[in-house]
């Protein structure tokens, strides 16, 4: 059941000023050969206080100590619903590992750049077959960018047609970063209530001649597919609008669904979710972003064309919303994405959406019963349970934090803000079903502590290298720096 | 929970308590019950206009940022200045010491949508 074994050997370090010793040095240099001078005063200190002084094996052991506290999709299961941590196969790290992609400049000449503007021409036009858009930028340095140009493109696509519209409609079951793009491009944000499904009468409700878009998550944040997105789209249209969708999930539709045959108008991809880039700390990320072809003139540029030539690198667009991004966008990110793509195949990503759904209802299925469940439609890649039924007056934090005793990271909690106290499960594709087994034994187990010994949650992690935090301590009154006493 | 009787409350679980022509407004204890510990507040600044359910503060809890809405319309008079240096405040006293802002009406026909006492603990119930 515990599936990390052992604390005897639980590391704790100290800070590096803490370690130091007066006098202490990590290096040699060779004696003076040249005639010594003696600065002028202004540019010398009268002493250097407060630096560690520190042999190199002090270093390398403080460092690797501290590498050993981190968690990540490599030491164990990581289920952060909303984030999917799935599994970053090693065959990506190799071919983004080549020289001929590690050592190119940005600046180099087109004509010897050939390869990496290939690379990204037949990344584009992957996407683009996966997705069911046209024209495709890979510029956007992750989703929430991306968000910001499809945002920038539907207020450019209006201001050419003449029309000014101030305001964009969000269900609440959207990502939290799509209100802020919005604000961010300067519109006023409609927030719109869904009954876990965002309905046509809903947004008939709210759409007018003021509203520039639709901007809606789907699969959405309660991990459910919005089934009634192409008549929502055809109503938005009706009435002038256009359709950004957040791709963030594409995960539970890729192979199956694609967001430009239901309607969409623009849509960005999170590399780094569906396609196995590197995440959070191990990231950057990288969010393309698709469009139909109305959107197509606005792209940012510069975008990859594909000439008699060869592959260059178009600037000439004089409707495009500009630059966003230093050079290419992540260049290193779109070649691990392209490996991907290219070592799954198109039946082996199908697979993949497939894995990731039959997953997440694996998981649903096991815990329903004792896990309280607010929206019973049909799960796709993710599951949300409330902590509603939970005994004893235990809450989902307790519940995330006793998972930590058992070994698994726990899952996202308090999020989406439309459930009672979300506990947000993603499992991905990349989870043996002995892994999601011993998850959801765990899981199980809690319940029944709540009801039988709830101390053991509400005192929880104690297995852990630090005990419960003082979080909101932590965020009224932070200790952000150390001080020489 | 407590449910203080002479404010009326809204459904975004506000309070707010008329004197003449001035309305105190904050949250409610079950608001501050479901975000848990409150740990920043922003409060708008004295002189702005409040437009009755749009935006006026964040209150950020260890859980969640969320938006508070006006209950009423009016100027901005005075605000809690203490408060963001104590957001506390809000989950300890947050009918008294944790109120946000005071706003001198321009339209109090507001008001008559709001609930009082009895209907709040009603729809606190139902929800």
């Amino acid at each position: 059941m515990m599936s990390t074994e052992g604390r005897g050997l639980i590391l704790d370090e100290k800070l590096l000023f803490e370690r130091s010793q007066p006098g202490r040095i990590g290096y040699s240099i060779a004696n003076l050969d040249v005639p010594a001078i003696a600065p002028d005063s202004s540019m010398t200190r009268d002493e250097i206080a407060g630096f560690p002084e520190l042999s190199e094996v002090d270093v390398v052991r403080h460092y690797t100590r501290l590498s050993t506290w981190n968690y990540g999709v490599d030491s164990g299961f990581y289920p952060l619903g909303s984030c999917t941590m799935k599994y970053n196969p090693k065959v990506n790290e190799a071919v983004a590992r080549f020289p001929g992609f590690t050592d190119i400049h940005p600046q180099t000449p087109e004509a010897l750049n050939q390869g990496a503007l290939e690379l990204m021409y037949n990344l584009q036009r992957d996407l683009c077959e996966i997705s069911g858009f046209p024209a495709m930028t890979l510029q956007p340095a992750a989703g929430a960018q991306g968000e910001l140009a499809g945002m920038l493109m539907i207020h450019a696509w209006h201001e050419a047609k003449g029309q000014k519209r101030h305001k964009v409609i969000i269900p609440d079951t959207a990502h939290g970063t799509n209100p802020a793009s919005s604000a961010l491009a300067g519109y006023e944000v409609i927030t719109v209530a869904s009954d876990g499904i965002l309905s046509k009468e809903a947004v008939a409700a709210v759409m007018d001649d003021d509203v520039a878009a639709l901007m809606v998550t789907n699969p959405n944040t309660l991990g459910l597919f919005e089934a009634d997105i192409r008549e929502i789209c055809d109503l938005v249209h009706e009435r002038g609008g256009l359709v950004y969708s957040d791709g963030a999930n594409l995960n539970a539709m890729m192979g199956i669904s694609r967001p430009g045959d239901l309607g969409i108008d623009v849509m960005h991809f999170n590399l780094h979710k569906t396609f196995s880039t590197p995440h959070g700390g191990g990231g950057p990320g990288s969010g393309p972003v698709g469009v139909a072809e109305k959107l197509k003139p606005f792209l940012p540029v510069p975008v990859v064309i594909k000439n008699a030539d060869g592959y260059k690198l178009e600037y000439n667009c004089p409707e495009s919303i500009g630059r966003l991004k230093s050079f290419h966008g992540h260049f290193g990110i779109l070649v691990r994405a392209y490996s991907y793509i290219l070592s799954m195949g198109g039946d082996g990503l199908k697979r993949a959406t497939e894995l990731a759904v039959l997953n997440a209802n694996y998981i649903r299925a096991r815990l329903e019963g004792e896990y309280d469940l607010p929206n019973k439609q049909r799960s796709l890649h993710e599951v949300v349970f409330s902590e509603d039924g939970l005994q004893n007056e235990c809450h989902t934090l307790d519940v995330a934090k006793r998972l930590i005793d058992y070994g698994f990271h726990p899952p996202t909690i308090y999020f989406p803000l439309v459930v009672h106290g979300a506990l947000m499960i993603e499992p991905t594709e990349t989870e043996s079903k002995q892994m999601i087994d011993e998850f959801c034994d765990a899981l199980l187990m809690i319940a029944e502590e709540a009801k039988t010994t709830p101390e053991l949650l509400k005192q929880a992690p104690v297995r852990a290298k630090v005990k419960r935090l003082d979080e909101a301590t932590a965020a009224r009154k932070p200790v952000l720096r150390w001080e020489l006493e | 929970m407590d449910f203080p009787e002479g404010l009326k409350y809204t459904e975004d679980h506000e309070w707010v308590l008329v004197e003449n022509d001035i309305a105190t407004i904050g949250i409610t204890d079950f608001a501050q019950d479901q975000l848990g510990d409150v740990v920043f507040v922003e409060l708008p600044e004295v002189g702005d206009t409040v437009e009755v359910g749009k935006t006026f503060g964040v209150v950020e809890s260890v859980k969640a940022v969320s938006d508070v809405y006006a209950p009423v319309s009016g100027e901005v008079v005075e605000v809690n200045e203490e408060l963001p240096d104590e957001p506390e405040a809000l989950n300890n006293s947050p009918y008294e010491a944790g109120w946000m802002a005071k706003i001198k009406l321009t339209d109090t026909a507001a008001l008559d949508g709001l609930m009082d006492v009895v209907a709040y603990q009603e729809f606190v119930a139902k929800d």
